[in-house]
Order: structure tokens, then C-alpha cells, then sequence
């Protein structure tokens, strides 16, 4: 009954504390504008989905939530820090707090899955080698993979990549984590599979998160609410049944 | 006039580009000179940087150091031996060799070759998102991948440049002894009869400069690459054709530096 329970958005310390917060934000590539006013937030252990065509602008908004690329207009409230307005110490913390799970999963590849997932804890001025070894093994148990650990990124299959990228994202046990496109390019057991993954992960560390897909499935299995992205503006918000009966043809074409 | 309007706003453009380029580089550096005051300092990654830059490139430099060696004894004896004085074979060579001939061949070499592995290294993680991914989890990813690899590249160059140096000379040794028949200690007595602190020290400082030259060009066109996978074939080959030209500007600045000293 996981999709059942996903459905239903109950906030983990019973009060809707908004981890997230986006005002008006506008990005534009040289005369393209990508993100024309996008506005939204998100409360404490809730899963948002945001979907929306090839080149709609989803990635561009969630790398614009830990400034891999930065807006050109709006407020940006991340864990209650103005993320525009912080130096880059102040950054480096709170994206210490975030975690993204890239389409790729951009796994180091030069380094072994043991020394990809330690890379984001060598930051931490108080790890020691016991506690990384620990936390490095329990992050790969969590996605069901202590057995790659000493494996090279090359050796893993889209799946596997995947999940590992999953698991160095949990390993700083992030508050928020974004997800671009996490299903894509696997086949649909794989993507059911890491969907559930990604449910699991809200329930047991109550992380609130975006999910940027065009997957219905995933953002069915995974979303408490979703918002469609139209030429870089929400069009429609709702749960996956609220949309289903969306009268928008813009919103309709992504349940056919 | 259309025509030649449309020349002069590409020749604007072209300005426009180069001096941000220029501008661009300069921030880069630095950037890279403010690395060197912050921590962490990355040691573990200085040292595993310098094995792959230095240690792997090994053979090479010395193929080429020992070719480079044994061929500038045999072309240069007819000429020498024109005026009798292939006795002078050894030092000429020598002083040559360490001097100019070891420090810009062997620097090319490592343009080519750790030049543009650094540059296709870090524009194909950019393509997939690796650097990104760092940056995501809140390291210093300019502190991880850049710095690291200019400082090894800095640091590594002057050594193989002394390494390719010796094993020139072996090669000359061998040129020597194709026609003559030189004993190898006395062959390097001649070599060091003539070569002075003067000439070694000036020509190992410039191969910092050469090693620092090619790290930062092979980091810089690496880590602000675009267009995706071809923009990993652009990268690398800029990276040679700048840091080989760059090579040759540095030295030219170094022999003027030199003659000055003197």
C-alpha cells in the first residue's frame, strides 16, 4: 500500500514547517527565457513531483534551488536562508543539507563506489575513518548495494548507478533532495523499483523532496502533490487523481 | 560597404571574445592563487596527481628524450667534424640539451600529453555532470580537480624534464659511439666540464613556469567547456595548441630574463 500511503501528505512533526520556498523566479538563456515566474513551496517530508516536457525548464529550477546555475530574478528561501543573498561558506553548508540526485547519476569515475560515496564526508571536520566506513556501508545496505562497494562506476548498470547515486545523496542525510528525472533511461521494473526507493527514503528519513520527471508512473508512486511545468510556468497543481481529471489539454496529454 | 561592415562587426566580436577570454583566464588564476592560503589542502590528491602526471609519463619522455638526444649527436658531428672538432661533440650537445633542446621538447611532450588528458578529463565530467555533483554536495570542486592538478603539473614537468635530460645525454652517448669509440666516463666529464649552475638553474625554473603553464590551460579549457562531447574533443585540442604556444612565449621571456642576469 506505499502508493496509497504517498497519496495522503501528513507532516511528520504534525505542522506544515515550509522547508522550501521560491518566488518568482526567472531564468533566461541569452534571449530564451527558461523560467518565466515560477513560484512554489514545499513543507517539511513532503514529495513534490514537477513535470513538464523535454525543455519546459525543470532541471533548470531545481539546479537553480542549490545555485549550480544562478536566477536572474526571484527569492530563493532554502532551510530558511536566502540562498542568493549567503556567501559561499554559507552555500557550501546549506547545499551540505540538500541532496541531488543527477539524471546520470554522476558517479565520480575515477573513483570506486566506496570512495564516491566517502567523497562528501571528507568535508565533515570530525569524520573518522571508522565512521565513514560505517556510514558508507549503511547508505549502501539502504539502497539494497553494500555488495558494489568496492566496485568501479564503469562495472554498474543504469540501475545500479542509480541507486548508488541515491545512496552518496543520502549519506550526508539531507533535509531536502531533489531528484532530475530519476527514472530516466531504465526500463519500467528498474524505474518501479527505484520510485519505491525514493518512498522509502521520505518515510524513513522524513526528507522532503522535488522530483523533476516526466515519468507518471514515478511521480504517481512517489508524489504527495504534483505541479505542471508549461513553458517555464506552473500551470496546474494536485494530486496525480486531481490532475487525472484536469480538463487542460496541456495537462490531459501527460496522462494519455 | 555591406560586406565590409559585416567584416568589421566580426573583427569587434572576435576583440570582444579574446579580451574576455583573457579576462576569464586571469580570474581563473586568481582564483587559483587564493586556493593556495584555504584549506583543505588536498595533499592525498596533490600526490595521487603527481604519480598519474609524473610516474605515467615516464616512458614517454624518455623514448622521446633519448631519440631526441642520440638524433641532435648525429647531425650535429658532420659539422663539427668539418672543423675537427668532435671533441666538442659532448658539451655541445650537452649544454644544448639542457639548456634549450631537453626543456622545450620534453614540455611540448607533456602539452600533448598531460595537457589535453587534464583538459578531455574534466570537460567530459562536466558533460556528465560530475563536477556539478561536487559542487551539489557542498565541496570546493575548483579546489579538488583544478588546483590539485595545476600544482602536480607545476611540480611534475621540472622533474621530467631533468629525467628526459639525463636520458638525452644517454642517447648522445650512444649517437657518440656509433662513430667513435667513447668511454661513458669520460663522455660525462665532458658534458659537465662545460655546463654550469648558471646554465641548469635558469632552464629548471622556466620548466615551473611551463609545468604551470600547461596544468592551467589543460584545467581551464577543461572545466569551462560547453557543447557537450564535442565540446570534450575542443577542449583537449585547444588545450595543446595554447599551452605548446604558450610554451614557446615563456621560453622566449626566459632566454631575455637569462641574458639580462648575466
Amino acid at each position: 500500500m506505499k502508493e496509497a500511503s504517498a497519496k495522503k501528505f501528513e507532516t511528520t512533526d504534525g505542522h506544515d514547517e515550509i522547508v522550501l520556498e521560491i518566488e518568482h523566479l526567472k531564468k533566461s538563456f541569452g534571449s530564451k527565457e527558461v523560467l518565466k515566474d515560477v513560484t512554489l513551496k514545499i513543507r517539511k517530508g513532503e514529495n513534490l513531483a514537477v513535470i513538464g516536457k523535454s525543455g519546459s525548464g525543470k532541471s533548470v529550477l531545481i539546479k537553480c534551488i542549490i545555485k549550480l546555475i544562478e536566477p536572474d530574478e526571484g527569492e530563493l528561501i532554502v532551510l530558511g536562508k536566502n540562498i542568493l543573498d549567503i556567501d559561499n561558506r554559507e552555500l557550501n553548508e546549506t547545499r551540505q543539507k540538500i541532496g541531488f540526485l543527477f539524471q546520470s547519476a554522476a558517479l565520480y569515475d575515477s573513483m570506486t563506489v566506496r570512495e564516491n560515496l566517502e567523497f562528501p564526508l571528507r568535508q565533515l571536520p570530525s569524520s573518522k575513518k571508522k565512521e565513514i566506513t560505517e556510514l558508507v556501508e549503511e547508505a549502501l545496505k539502504n539502497v539494497g548495494l553494500l555488495e558494489v562497494i568496492d566496485k568501479m562506476p564503469s562495472e554498474l548498470s543504469g540501475g545500479m548507478r542509480k541507486r548508488v547515486g541515491l545512496a552518496r545523496t543520502l549519506i550526508l542525510k539531507p533535509e531536502i533532495i531533489l531528484y532530475d528525472e530519476p527514472t530516466t533511461g531504465l526500463d519500467a521494473i528498474t524505474s518501479k523499483e527505484i520510485s519505491h526507493l525514493i518512498l522509502d527514503v521520505q518515510k524513513k528519513y522524513s526528507t522532503s523532496s522535488i522530483i523533476i520527471t516526466h515519468d507518471m508512473e514515478c511521480a504517481r508512486i512517489t508524489s504527495n502533490r504534483i505541479q505542471v511545468l508549461y513553458e517555464g510556468v506552473f500551470i496546474a497543481e494536485g494530486t496525480f487523481e486531481e490532475l487525472k481529471q484536469s480538463k487542460d489539454e496541456r495537462v490531459c496529454s501527460f496522462f494519455e | 560597404m555591406l560586406t565590409e561592415k559585416i567584416s568589421e562587426n566580426n573583427f569587434i566580436r572576435t576583440l570582444g571574445n579574446f579580451f574576455s577570454e583573457i579576462a576569464n583566464v586571469a580570474k581563473f588564476i586568481v582564483r587559483f592563487f587564493k586556493e593556495i592560503f584555504t584549506a583543505p589542502f588536498e595533499f592525498r590528491e596533490i600526490i595521487k596527481q603527481s604519480y598519474l602526471i609524473g610516474y605515467r609519463s615516464l616512458p614517454l619522455v624518455a623514448i622521446t628524450g633519448f631519440i631526441m638526444g642520440l638524433v641532435l649527436t648525429v647531425q650535429s658531428r658532420p659539422t663539427l667534424a668539418e672543423f675537427g672538432a668532435q671533441s666538442w661533440l659532448p658539451a655541445m650537445v650537452g649544454v644544448s640539451i639542457v639548456r634549450e633542446i631537453g626543456p622545450v621538447i620534453t614540455a611540448l611532450i607533456c602539452a600533448g600529453k598531460i595537457g589535453s588528458g587534464i583538459s578531455a578529463e574534466l570537460a567530459s565530467m562536466k558533460v556528465t555532470e560530475q563536477i556539478d555533483a561536487m559542487e551539489a554536495s557542498g565541496a570546493n570542486a575548483f579546489k579538488y580537480i583544478v588546483f590539485t592538478r595545476i600544482v602536480s603539473t607545476a611540480l611534475m614537468v621540472p622533474l621530467l624534464v631533468i629525467f628526459s635530460d639525463f636520458i638525452a645525454l644517454l642517447g648522445s652517448y650512444a649517437g657518440v659511439n656509433i662513430y667513435d669509440d667513447i668511454n661513458f666516463r669520460f663522455f660525462f666529464s665532458q658534458v659537465f666540464q662545460k655546463l654550469n649552475f648558471t646554465d641548469v638553474i635558469p632552464a629548471v625554473i622556466k620548466t615551473i613556469f611551463f609545468g604551470f603553464a600547461i596544468g592551467l590551460i589543460g584545467t581551464y579549457k577543461g572545466y569551462n567547456s560547453t557543447s557537450g562531447t564535442e565540446g570534450v574533443a575542443k577542449a583537449a585540442n585547444s588545450s595543446v595548441v595554447i599551452s605548446s604556444l604558450l610554451v614557446f612565449i615563456i621560453d622566449m621571456i626566459a632566454v631575455q630574463v637569462t641574458s639580462l642576469l648575466r
